[in-house]
């Protein structure tokens, strides 16, 4: 059993435009203390994937389809069985560290919130085990800072601040949605390196969401790409990077900057992410890929094995042979 | 094997084009198509037009000026100045017999009148004053906006109302005394947004492609600024018919024979125990509905405009 | 903190300042006005005016006599109009009445607003949602001049209930319309001002993160969400105050009720421009200190506006 298995699951939201599919029978698994990063441009439904496992949809979506956390279905929990989920079993990071904390609320108090509520400890306990958390994840001075407003702490503080409180009731899986999109470079190895730390050291399991392919390659197991709210290539990230297999997956590989090859102009993919509201039938990548044939149009391609690996689907109508 | 069938994806992708090409339109065609999709403005829009044409129309057929004393009523008010077309009193009359239907459009013009002047007024004084201490910036903005501090904490009403004493009250007095007083909010929001706009990366790619400022107040700025004070100035305009309303309702507004809503309102409260509840309820209609309207129409805008909403 | 609290103290005096030199001068530029003596006034209102103001003196006098007399010792002058009667007299027979009811109806107004608001964002289209939206889009178009004949007409004309006006020591019975028609609008507004700011902070990110956090809803918008989504409302209370103090002119017009609004409408029907005056000086300082306690509420608030 793995500890997450998701199976077939979708996000409808209904607007005053219509209903909108963010995302379209998403299934993958994790293991205990593996990280998966999912990778995908912005719209490509990689954020409501998680938002719909954590029960934070926004009022107008809906999940469907199954999301089992150690064996136990966890989509469509409500009130006090989720909030037992949440934090404690399964804690997120979110994007962006300057609106993610209370601005009106004191560190202090929105660390020892988590532990009062989850754990029943009193409030001085609390505040002692968030101090410490916040040593762990290297706060300069963190028994003062603690009682600080997070508008005094810099970005890549307060996204330490936020991985110190997903992590105080010690979950066994952490979401981290693009916890860096919102960082300057360097202090972007900085918090990846702390994620790392973090798992050797807890054995957490992470699930990375960014479209940075550059923060995947060094820092996750699998991975697992999406466009249109679809699954298109996922496997481990070694068989994905050496050998991709779908074009969009080929497209974002080469469209990554290197040192080390000088080009001309960046290399991008034509075109842009779909429109939500009216999503073709077919493969939602049939307009921006130049290996399109008829059948893209109308059939999505379902996901299979690619190759000899057997943890390495794609769903693409094209053979692998005529990638090129 | 690679057998594109380039007409079919052409077509998803004009229709993808389309898309985007919708989304692209320009903020007025966008902003007035969601407008017209707001029912209740549009309608508000209709009916404060029947409300106006009617002010200038309704004249044609009155039987009765709105100075004109009905002798035969005078006296008898509550039983024959009752609304009815046989005396040519729709309204009826009242409580000194004068015609009510004529009395309502001159007060409907008046109370109109002072909506759109003041609000002209403000929105102009307001826009200018804001606009400059915004775009200016540094020590000229914190003074101006410390004088607009200064001038927000005066309640305003008192200042009017003193105003109207010491300058003798007219319409004029009231349009200018409103007008004065109402622009202050105007520019502090004005403000806030020229700032917003002026450090904005467009303003600043202008800038650095060497376009004069007076260009990029005229281009970038003044266009950008208008969807607030669009919505805003809406606002404003029920806002000064509510004060007009208030000070006539205490005496203090437009004095007799001119009347407004606010006056007739307070004549008509004054009279409801004698039966002669018309004499309030017609001016209340007319008041209500037209803030109404104007209510749905300022919701309407902001809607529309709003590119938070977006 | 303290630096804010002296910064807005140090705006707040020379607001007042302006606000009395402003109608001093006005007063004094009014053609006929009082002070060039050349209007008849009863000879015993001249004498109280010269010895309040010393006509006779150069123009800035006057207005220090003034200013200080008011600091010293609160005085506002003799009345222009009644020989017997000062400023002070008149604050002091119709100000307790106007704070009594007008207190209620801002205790009122804040009291069913806010609650209603709260709700209406955390039931959001539910049928309490609906009502306190389509309360206060009607509310919107009922100030108390309208309100105050429609209570009547229901209250004392139709069902006979409540006496149609009078103060009588400001019993329930006297108070319910003057109070209800006063807070009414104001009452719709923070509602509809809550209610906005209290769906935007419920879609804001930090909710979502303290919800993330497994907390219950209840802590969520309590402890999470309560905080923020009051500051527009407590902006606003500025304005309504001054509303409600000038509202009551209305009410004390339609109802009787004999507060200081009466007093100031006749003053300024008569021109009795001490009276005028010195009501707009005391209503005046009084806005400015209500602005300065909400300003200080709200800096105590967001955190973001220490220094």
């Amino acid at each position: 059993m793995s500890l997450l298995e998701v199976k077939n699951l979708s996000v409808e939201f209904s607007t005053p435009d219509g209903t909108v599919r963010a995302v379209n029978n998403v299934s993958f698994n994790l293991e205990e203390g593996k990280t998966l990063a999912i990778v995908g441009e912005s719209g490509s439904g990689k954020s409501q994937t998680v938002f719909a496992m954590m029960g934070l949809l926004a009022t107008n979506g809906t999940a469907t389809g199954s999301v089992k956390f150690e064996g136990a279905e966890v989509l469509g929990l409500k009130g006090d069985a989720l909030n037992a989920i949440r934090a404690q079993k399964i804690a997120m990071v979110f994007q962006d560290p300057m609106t993610s904390l209370n601005p009106y609320m004191r560190i202090s108090d929105q660390m020892a919130e988590v532990l009062i509520h989850h754990n029943g400890i009193s409030k001085y306990e609390a505040i002692k085990q968030s101090v410490r958390m916040l040593d762990a994840v290297k706060i300069p001075e963190a028994k003062n800072r603690i009682r600080m407003y997070p508008h005094e702490f810099s970005g890549g503080m307060r996204q330490r601040v936020m991985i110190a409180m997903s992590l105080l009731c010690q979950p066994k899986l952490l979401i981290a949605d693009e916890p860096t999109t919102a960082l300057d470079v360097t202090v972007q190895a900085q918090i990846m390196r702390l994620l790392a730390d973090i798992q050797k050291e807890l054995g957490t399991a992470i699930i990375l969401i960014t479209h940075d392919l550059g923060v995947v390659a060094g820092n996750s197991d699998d991975t697992l790409v999406m466009y249109g709210g679809q699954v298109m290539e996922v496997g481990t990230t070694e068989a994905v990077y050496a050998t991709p297999t779908h074009p969009y997956t080929q497209g974002l590989m080469s469209a990554v900057p290197r040192v080390d090859v000088v080009l001309d102009v960046l290399v991008t993919i034509p075109g842009n992410p779909p429109n939500m509201m009216n999503m073709p039938a077919g493969c939602p990548f049939t307009p921006r890929c130049r290996f399109a044939i008829d059948k893209c149009v109308e059939t999505m391609p379902e996901l299979v094995k690619t190759g000899g690996d057997s943890s390495h689907l794609r769903a693409c109508n094209v053979a692998v042979e005529d990638l090129v | 094997m690679l057998v594109l069938n380039k007409v079919k994806i052409q077509e998803m992708a004009d229709n993808i084009a389309e898309m985007d090409a919708v989304k692209g339109r320009s903020l007025w065609t966008d902003a007035r198509r969601r407008f017209m999709q707001n029912k209740a403005a549009t309608a508000s829009v209709f009916v404060l037009t029947l409300i106006v044409l009617f002010s200038f129309i309704g004249p044609y057929f009155a039987v009765w000026t709105n100075e004109q004393i009905d002798w035969a009523v005078l006296g008898r008010v509550a039983e024959l100045g009752q609304p009815s077309f046989a005396n040519g009193h729709f309204f009826g009359t009242d409580s000194l017999g004068r015609d009510l239907y004529s009395r309502v459009i001159q007060g409907t013009r008046i109370s109109l009148s002072v909506g759109f002047v003041g609000a002209t007024v403000a929105v102009i004084i307001g826009t200018l004053y804001g606009a400059i201490a915004g775009y200016v910036g540094g020590r000229v903005d914190q003074f101006m906006m410390r004088i607009v501090d200064i001038l927000m904490a005066i309640p305003g009403m008192f200042v009017l109302i003193l105003m109207l004493v010491v300058f003798g009250r007219s319409i004029l007095m009231l349009f200018i005394a409103i007008g004065l007083l109402a622009w202050l909010d105007m520019s502090r929001i004005v403000r806030g947004q020229t700032l917003s706009i002026k450090n904005k990366e467009f303003v600043e790619a202008a800038r650095a492609t060497g376009v004069k400022n007076s260009k990029i107040i005229t281009r970038h700025i003044v266009p950008n600024l208008l969807g607030v004070v669009v919505v805003y100035a809406s606002l404003l305009v029920p806002g000064m018919i509510l004060i007009e309303s208030s000070i006539s309702f205490l005496g203090l507004g437009v004095q007799e024979p001119s009347t407004s809503w606010g006056a007739l309102i307070s004549d008509g409260a004054k009279t409801i125990r004698y039966d002669t509840e018309w004499q309030l309820l017609f001016p209340l209609a007319f008041f209500v509905t037209s803030l109404f309207c104007f209510y749905f129409i300022g919701d309407g805008l902001r809607d529309a405009l709003d590119p938070k909403d977006r | 903190m303290l630096n804010y609290v002296i910064k807005r103290v140090g705006l707040a005096i020379p607001t007042m300042l302006i606000l009395i030199v402003f109608s001093f001068l006005l007063m004094h530029s009014a053609p006929g006005g009082p002070f060039t003596s050349e209007r008849p006034l009863p000879p015993q209102v001249l004498a109280n005016i010269e010895a309040k103001y010393g006509l006779n003196q150069p123009l800035w006098r006057q207005i220090i006599n003034y200013i200080w007399g008011i600091l010293t010792e609160f005085d506002l002058g003799p009345s222009f109009r009644y020989k017997d009667r000062t400023v002070n007299d008149i604050i002091e027979q119709g100000f307790p009445i106007t704070i009594k009811y007008g207190g209620w109806a801002f205790i009122f107004a804040v009291g069913i607003g806010v609650p209603l608001g709260i709700i209406a964002a955390v039931r959001q289209n539910t049928w309490i949602d609906y009502f306190a939206v389509g309360f206060s889009i009607g509310a919107a178009v009922l100030p108390n001049f309208v309100m105050a004949p429609l209570l009547v007409i229901v209250f004392t004309l139709w069902l006979g209930w409540l006496p149609g006006g009078g103060w009588n020591g400001g019993d329930f019975q006297h108070m319910v319309m003057p109070v209800i028609a006063l807070s009414t609008s104001y009452m719709a507004s923070i509602a509809r001002i809550t209610r906005s700011s209290m769906l935007e902070v419920l879609n804001s990110n930090f909710i979502r993160t303290a919800r993330a956090k497994g907390l219950p809803e209840h802590v969520v918008i309590l402890r999470h969400a309560l905080k923020p989504a009051m500051l527009p409302m407590i902006s606003y209370l500025g304005p309504a105050f001054v509303g409600i103090i000038t509202g009551s002119f209305i009410i004390d017009l339609y109802f009787g009720t004999g507060g200081i609004g009466i007093h100031f409408v006749n003053a300024a029907l008569n021109r009795d421009y001490s009276v005028i005056m010195g009501l707009t000086v005391l209503v005046g300082s009084l806005t400015i200190a209500f602005n300065l306690i909400v300003d200080l509420i709200y800096a105590w608030i967001d955190p973001k506006i220490r220094y």
